[in-house]
């Protein structure tokens, strides 16, 4: 296959890739619908709530349900898990966009070329974490949002940040890239998706406030208790933060240390996955402590979110002198530096880095 | 027996005692008395509070943003001179507030350092804490395993002995055990974990390391660049530098003896494609000395991300240009001045600005001043440089004569032309302009000489540093890493297991010898009640205990 021929496959299959995912939507939101269904009692009592003390046998919950709740709940059942396997088939389609790209290249690399290209593997990496967690943490009701954020991700990518395939800048041209960039990607899916768990603790503790100790029904009666949300939040920010970590503290110097001699600039880019860094340490501390854990603790979750995906789209519009500018932005960085009296422009070669 | 409730973690629980410890010392006094030391010990139990800690941090975050938008001197200095002249009312302001570095500002540091204090005020006490709860031994049983959040009992037919033997076996293998003195215990107690309080530890002690690596980095290292024209060569002493940028503790004699000379510069210009007129694949053949003088010559091809280490100094590739050849013939036939003169590229079509001086010409002193086109083309009526490489190398300059001011002794920049007292060469009352291509030769008014454009050299711009300190943070920032690590995976937790027979438990008013209708064994037996408390408050206990459970059940039955 040619060069040409790759990016057209690679441009299809994100094409077709959105397309499914936008379907799946559609098939979650129906499982919604069928849930909501007035005749269905809500069973607000959730996976969590009943698990523990089952093997004592003093707190066997015994369901009973009707003959029609029954067909209802299968339907419901069976759009779920067409909506996961709809997901699954969109997430092996992206794979293949992310491997066109990188094939289309010459030479050959990996797709993190620049900003369209990390947010395909961005979205990428959200769902298939979401899918591979689905079954761990019960992720059911978080698959609308999950679905919502691609679609919508990939729309801007396509439609505001799309760039042809080209080569990479020559800086971007190192073995360090591709594991910073890896893991600066993994983190990212996983921090957003520690995010939407986040959101959902805000959004039910506001529903649960609300209801005022009634049980929940509808959709939300699906979504986990706030003890379960929390955790799954937890957990999935536990993971994403050493990745992060590894990303930014480690592999990202090393990288910087020998493409432009600094391992630690305070560009803004670096600054500002700094300040991601100790949001989200922060997190962590908040969970250790009376008074902030929960509530505050997620909103501090999602405060480290919205750094990160600054971090990623919205600093390269506002600061001009970060060197990470995207390849193709600016081939030539123009360093200026002070020369005894006066200021010099002095030309430098390395365009920016993703990351 | 005091356990702390599962969510709650050891950090509040140490807090909690340190606070109730401080109460109970306080002697008899009305509130709002405090003496010196009380209030010393009251400061310093709010520095080390893990909510302090907290705020800091989110401090941190925040004072970080202010240098991520405005233009930073030791990043962006030509930005800085830029907003400083778009904004000249909020300047002095700005400065006052040193927002032009701020991460080299006090309140930064201040933060920061306050940071430190709190980390090793916390870190110490639990260094202590956590010696102490290595050396103990896992708690006994609380009275009542039921009151736990996550327990469970059952029933089975083996006896209490084999229940227990069995589950210090099954807990045995992956938990500290208590041990038991004597008979009459009836319960097994096990903990399991206490990495991740070291963990914990090691990643907290480890930042120290990593902002000792970084203070002794910013202290005692430097950057320098240098820009070298292919052909000629570099020997490391100050004098050699365009500009250096030293740590506060400097010493002229850390520079390494080393000097090179750049033989050959390659690069590859895209002509095609969606990157065209972008170049790749830099490359510049170095013949270097690691001691100069020392006749040892060694090869290396320096590549941007490939730099060249020589002792403890490090060789960076990291910019490339043009070196126009220029040779001043003054009005009495002398040269006045020939060679490269590197000139600087303006942006990334490498229109180069560059300036040549001729002090010595005679009758007058010669200055030129202009840009260079690597691939000159008329478009549009206007002179540009349609590509970065230099197809169509062309020179367009301007003359001045008379003092050029290097004669006053003050340094100036070979890349600024001081026209103060000196005069722009005219013709027929119009700029003199020189415009050359390689080869031509162009003759100035007024008698003062000749120019010749004789052709082009590149030249690569080279980044000098050491960084001492770097090999020191970054082992901090692994060990940093593996103390996250164990701290954020590693579970501790504590299990409790009690058995006693069934005739004790005296709860179920049924006759010893009849079948349990619930479970289908057979009444009498032994009761075991099994309690797990998670000490992270992060895992879901009930699974655990569950697994344990099943564990415990198929090996006693
Ligand atoms: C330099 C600033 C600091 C950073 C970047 C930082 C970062 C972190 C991180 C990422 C964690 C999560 C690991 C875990 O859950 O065990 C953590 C936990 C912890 N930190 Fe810090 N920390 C800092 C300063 C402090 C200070 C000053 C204190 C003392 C008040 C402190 C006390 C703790 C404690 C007690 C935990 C354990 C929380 C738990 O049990 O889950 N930290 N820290």
């Amino acid at each position: 296959m040619s060069n040409a021929a790759w990016e057209t496959l690679s441009n299809q299959a994100i094409g077709a890739a959105g397309i499914v995912y936008f379907i799946a939507l559609v098939v979650h939101l129906a499982e919604w619908a069928a849930v909501r269904q007035p005749k269905e009692k809500a069973t607000a009592s959730n996976a969590t709530a009943t698990s523990a003390g089952t093997v004592g046998g003093d707190t066997l919950v015994v369901e009973e349900t009707a003959v029609d709740e029954d067909r209802n709940g299968e339907r419901v059942a069976f759009l779920g898990r067409l909506g996961v396997l709809l997901t699954a088939i969109a997430c092996a389609v992206h794979f293949v966009a992310l491997v066109g790209r990188g094939m289309a290249a010459d030479p050959n690399r990996v797709p993190w070329g620049n900003m369209y290209e990390f947010t395909i593997s961005g979205t990428f990496v959200v769902t298939l974490l979401y899918l591979v967690l689905y079954k761990k943490f019960h992720l059911g009701w978080m698959a609308p949002l999950v679905l919502v954020f691609n679609v919508s991700v990939l729309m801007i990518a396509v439609i505001w940040l799309h760039e042809p395939v080209a080569p990479l800048a020559e800086s971007l041209n190192s073995y360090w890239l591709v594991i910073h960039v890896v893991s600066a990607v993994i983190a990212t899916g996983a921090f957003t998706l520690g995010g939407i768990a986040s959101l959902m603790y805000l959004v039910r503790m506001r529903a649960e406030k609300k209801a005022a100790g009634a049980p929940l029904t509808g959709w939300m009666g699906r979504v986990p208790s706030l003890v379960a949300l929390d955790r799954i939040a937890y957990r999935v920010h536990a993971f994403a933060f050493p990745v992060w970590t590894f990303a930014v503290l480690i592999t990202g110097p090393i990288w910087a240390h020998e493409a432009w001699s600094r391992y630690w600039n305070w560009d803004p880019k670096e600054v500002w996955a700094f300040i991601t860094w100790v949001v989200y340490a922060g997190y962590l501390h908040a969970r250790a402590t009376a008074g902030w854990k929960g509530r505050n603790a997620a909103i501090l979750a999602l405060i480290g979110m919205a750094t990160l995906w600054f971090n990623f789209i919205g600093i390269n519009y506002f600061s001009t002198s970060s060197q990470h500018a995207y390849a193709g932005e600016r081939q030539v960085q123009v360093v200026h530096v002070k020369a005894p009296g006066v200021d010099v422009p002095r030309a430098g070669l390395a365009a920016g880095a993703p990351g | 027996m005091s356990t702390p409730p599962p969510t709650q973690t050891d950090a509040d629980a140490a807090e909690a005692t340190q606070e109730k410890k401080a109460r109970e010392r306080k002697p008899q006094r009305r509130a709002g008395e405090l003496n010196a030391r009380e209030l010393g010990r009251w400061a310093w139990r709010q520095v080390t509070s893990m909510r302090t800690a907290l705020v800091l941090l989110l401090l941190l975050a925040l004072a970080a943003i202010p240098g991520s938008v405005i233009p930073q001197s030791g990043v962006d200095a030509l930005g800085v001179t830029r907003w400083k002249e778009e904004h000249p009312k909020l300047t002095p302001i700005y400065e006052k507030l040193d927002l032009f570095s701020v991460y080299d500002s006090p309140w930064f540091s201040a933060i920061y350092l306050l940071l430190v204090v709190s980390l090793v005020g916390c870190i110490v006490p639990r260094l202590f804490v956590y010696f102490r709860a290595m050396r103990a031994q896992p708690p006994a049983a609380p009275k009542n395993l039921t009151r736990l959040p996550e327990h469970t009992t059952y029933r089975t037919d083996a006896s209490v002995e084999d229940v227990l033997a069995n589950a210090r076996a099954v807990l045995g293998r992956r938990h500290r055990l208590r041990r038991t003195e004597g008979d009459g215990v009836d319960s097994v107690a096990a903990e399991r974990g206490y990495l991740r309080e070291a963990g914990n530890l090691l990643f907290h002690l480890s930042i120290l390391v990593v902002l000792a690596g970084f203070a002794i980095g910013g202290l005692f290292g430097y950057q320098g660049g240098v820009i070298i024209t292919q052909g000629t060569s570099f020997t490391n002493n100050l004098t050699q530098y365009d500009d250096f940028n030293p740590g506060g503790l400097f010493r002229t004699d850390q520079l390494d003896d080393f000097c090179f000379t750049v033989d050959d510069y390659q690069d590859t210009w895209l002509t095609e494609g969606p990157r065209a007129g972008m170049a790749i694949e830099f490359s510049a053949d170095l013949t270097y000395e690691e001691v100069c003088g020392s006749g040892e010559e060694k090869n290396y091809d320096l590549r941007v991300n490939h730099p060249l280490g020589i002792g403890s100094t490090d060789v960076f590739l990291i910019g490339h240009g043009y070196s126009p050849i220029i040779t001043i013939t003054d009005g009495n036939g002398d040269v006045a001045w020939t060679g490269p003169q590197p000139f600087l590229p303006e942006d990334s079509s490498f229109l180069s600005f560059g300036v040549v001086k001729a002090p010595a010409a005679k009758p007058g002193q010669v200055g030129l001043e202009g840009v260079f086109y690597p691939s000159f083309d008329m478009v549009d009526g206007n002179p540009v440089t349609v590509f970065g490489d230099d197809l169509n190398p062309t020179l367009s300059m301007l003359a001045y004569t008379g003092d050029l001011g290097l004669d006053d002794g003050v340094s100036q920049s070979v890349y600024v032309l001081d026209k103060d007292n000196a005069d722009l060469v005219e013709k027929d009352g119009k700029p003199f302009r020189v415009d050359l291509q390689p080869g031509d030769t162009v003759e100035l008014p007024d008698g003062l000489g000749t120019v010749k454009f004789e052709g082009v050299e590149p030249w690569v711009r080279v980044q000098i540093s050491q960084t001492p300190g770097k090999e020191v943070a970054l082992i901090g920032v692994v060990l940093a890493l593996i103390g996250l690590c164990a701290s954020l995976f590693i579970r501790p937790r504590r299990v409790w297991v009690r058995a006693r027979p069934a005739a004790a438990d005296g709860a179920s008013g049924t006759t010893p010898g009849d079948t349990d209708p619930e479970d289908g064994v057979t009444m009498g037996g032994t009761v075991v009640e099994v309690a797990v408390l998670d000490r992270s408050g992060n895992a879901d206990a009930g699974e655990v205990l569950d697994d344990l459970v099943k564990k415990l059940q198929k090996g006693a039955g």
